[in-house]
């Protein structure tokens, strides 16, 4: 087991708690930067699929997991930032300016959408912004001279340091476009959550009549939560964009809204980490199934067959296996995995029995 | 000097009178109790310094404030801090973590700063763990700092709630019931902690109790409740004698 022995406030505060967290971490984004060299292209297209979930994953991840507020309205965002950075793009801004804003159009009109769905709660902040998410459908449509409508438009290669940059002909730059972005924002994510803003999303999430008396302002924090999730949702939006090449009205349907809330459901609600995790689950799952497919096709003596609705149906059986099982997600089990180890022999079954919730105060508003 | 006041502050939730044309004051540096059967509206004039309900009608000011010009975030703001009657803490953070959101009227660096975490987020975050750290050798909490609050046991929840209080740094503190659900021996604690958050930190404390062994050995002054409106003021033994105070505790002599 280790036992941290804090000498500084310093300690308390650095993102890493130890100099072995560090260097797993420091592991993992060296592997990462060498996984071209390791996976074949095929392969590298899906890791480059499974950053860009987890992009989006994390600007979710910071609204519902750690905001508390549920959104089913993401999608719109992933087609706003999407849309902005291609149109941005074809009216000629470069790559480091279009990108960056894109994110920051995405945030700015999350901010303003918030304004009135922050009046609402729970379930019913779900639905509005589920509405949300379906009328960006029919908004694509109307505004044709932009969005080109049904037929889509396509986002143009990245020009970067004298580099065309897309998925089919340099996947390998793409990768790290992408890479590099998550590192951005995994970092920006990590330092808000060490910071007050953070600890007021928390606040704000676990009780909001304490967190008033506290002297947080809900309704401008729920707001900063909402633009700056809707930003990292946009910068996963323009690489989605990127990354399929051409996109239309159908492209960001209300189905993506809820893969998304499953994929951090999945991987760990409140956890940076759960958002990693999820997309891995929500990114590899439909080529496991296509493969295991072809197995049990060869298995019973037939070609492979098509199971319509399939991807679903298992999507749908993982998540409800997770909610009865392991509400916490995969993070919530692996933290338990990892006091197993650290305690052992000591671990107890008990630990993480989730304890009785002592009555809270009849809610005020 | 007066530090909180109340005037003719009425609160009617429809036809139900909650609060009726009450007038009090607290003075600094004073420990005031308010006592008063089930339903007294103790804890409705708490919501209402937290500016939770709007008065019906009534004014209260705050050291100088007219309190009812203030948002309910903002009222932290003025050196107002409180705990509730059935914890609010925030469950799925540590304790360190709850002690420090109560820093959080004293944030001076924006988003974007905290983004990048910059050299003065650094600094402002040392301050605040300095500060906490006071409150957590204070109450004696240095076992669970790096607790989950899910999973404390409610004595300790209790006083990790009082330590959140105490790291806004406010000039009165409202304690909703700090001895409800406790043991004895855990009440003994909380007297003299009391006790010296009084007289060490200079804090004027207004607290709802009904534990009557609390109320006498901590508190200065007492204003009796009952439905709404005041009963009697005075000294603990003057109100735990007082005709009416008896009557509505326990009905009237056959």
């Amino acid at each position: 087991m280790r036992v941290h022995f804090k000498t500084s406030y310093n300690q308390d505060i650095r993102l890493f708690e130890d100099k072995w967290t560090l260097f797993v971490y420091s592991l993992l984004i060296i592997l990462s930067f060498l996984m071209p060299y390791i996976l074949d292209v095929f392969y590298l297209g899906e890791m480059t699929n499974v950053l860009i979930w987890a992009i989006a994953g994390l600007g979710l991840m910071l609204l519902t997991g750690h905001t508390g507020q549920a959104s089913l309205g993401h999608a719109a965002f992933l087609a706003l930032g999407c849309y902005s950075y291609a149109i941005l793009v074809q009216k000629g801004v470069p790559f480091l300016i279009a990108f960056p804003l894109s994110s920051v159009i995405t945030g700015v009109v999350g901010m303003i959408v918030a304004i009135p769905a922050l009046r609402l709660r729970g379930i019913y902040l779900a639905i509005a912004t589920l509405a949300m998410s379906i009328l960006v459908d029919d908004v694509i449509v109307l505004a044709e001279p932009f969005t080109g409508g049904v037929s889509g438009i396509f986002s143009e290669p990245i020009f970067l340091f004298g580099m065309e940059i897309d998925r089919w002909g340099t996947p390998i730059a793409f990768y790290y476009v992408a890479l590099v972005t998550i590192i951005i924002v995994t970092f920006g994510y990590a330092n808000i959550m060490r910071s007050p803003l953070g600890r007021s999303f928390v606040a704000v999430r676990d009780s909001e009549v304490s967190a008033q008396a506290m002297g947080v302002n809900i309704a401008r924090t729920k707001m900063i939560s909402f633009g700056l999730s809707c930003a990292i949702t946009g910068l996963a939006g323009a690489l989605m964009g990127l990354f399929a090449g051409i996109f239309n009205n159908e492209t960001f349907s209300v189905v993506i809204s809820i893969q998304l809330l499953m994929m951090i459901v999945i991987g760990g609600l409140g956890s940076i980490h759960g958002a990693f995790f999820g997309a891995i689950i929500i990114g590899f799952l439909p080529q496991f199934l296509s493969i295991s497919k072809e197995y049990v096709g060869d298995f019973i003596g037939g070609s492979a067959v098509a199971i319509p609705g399939l991807e679903f149906g298992v999507f749908g059986m993982i998540l409800i296996a997770f909610i009865m099982f392991e509400p916490n997600g995969i993070y919530g089990r692996w933290v338990k995995i990892r006091t197993w180890f650290e305690l052992f022999p000591f671990y107890r079954k008990g630990m993480f029995k989730r304890q009785k919730s002592f009555l809270k105060t009849e809610r005020l508003q | 000097m007066s530090l909180l006041e109340f005037e003719n502050v009425t609160l009617r939730f429809g036809g139900v009178i909650a609060v009726n044309d009450l007038s009090f004051s607290v003075k600094k540096g004073e420990v005031f109790a308010l006592v008063g059967p089930n339903g007294a509206g103790k804890s409705t004039a708490f919501n209402l310094i937290s500016r939770f309900y709007q008065p019906t009608a009534g004014q209260i000011h705050f050291d100088g404030h007219d309190l009812l010009s203030h948002k309910a975030s903002d009222v932290a703001a003025l050196g107002i801090a409180r705990t509730f009657q059935n914890n609010e803490l925030f469950d799925h953070s540590t304790v360190l973590q709850n002690l420090l959101i109560g820093r959080h009227r004293h944030r001076k660096t924006n988003f974007l700063a905290e983004i990048f975490f910059t050299p003065s987020v650094r600094k402002a975050e040392i301050q605040n763990r300095e500060m906490v750290e006071e409150i957590i050798e204070f109450l004696d909490l240095q076992p669970y700092r790096d607790k989950m609050i899910a999973g404390l046991p409610y004595g300790v929840r209790k006083v990790v709630e009082l330590g959140r209080a105490l790291a806004t740094g406010p000039k009165m503190l409202m304690l909703d019931e700090p001895a409800s659900g406790l043991s004895v021996e855990e009440t003994t604690d909380m007297r003299w902690w009391i006790d010296d958050i009084r007289r060490q930190m200079g804090i004027t404390v207004l607290m709802v109790e009904h534990d009557m062994g609390l109320v006498s050995n901590v508190s200065d002054r007492v204003l009796a409740l009952a439905d709404g409106s005041k009963l009697a003021q005075g000294t603990p033994a003057e109100v735990q004698t007082d005709p009416a105070v008896l009557k509505a505790y326990l009905g009237e002599v056959a």
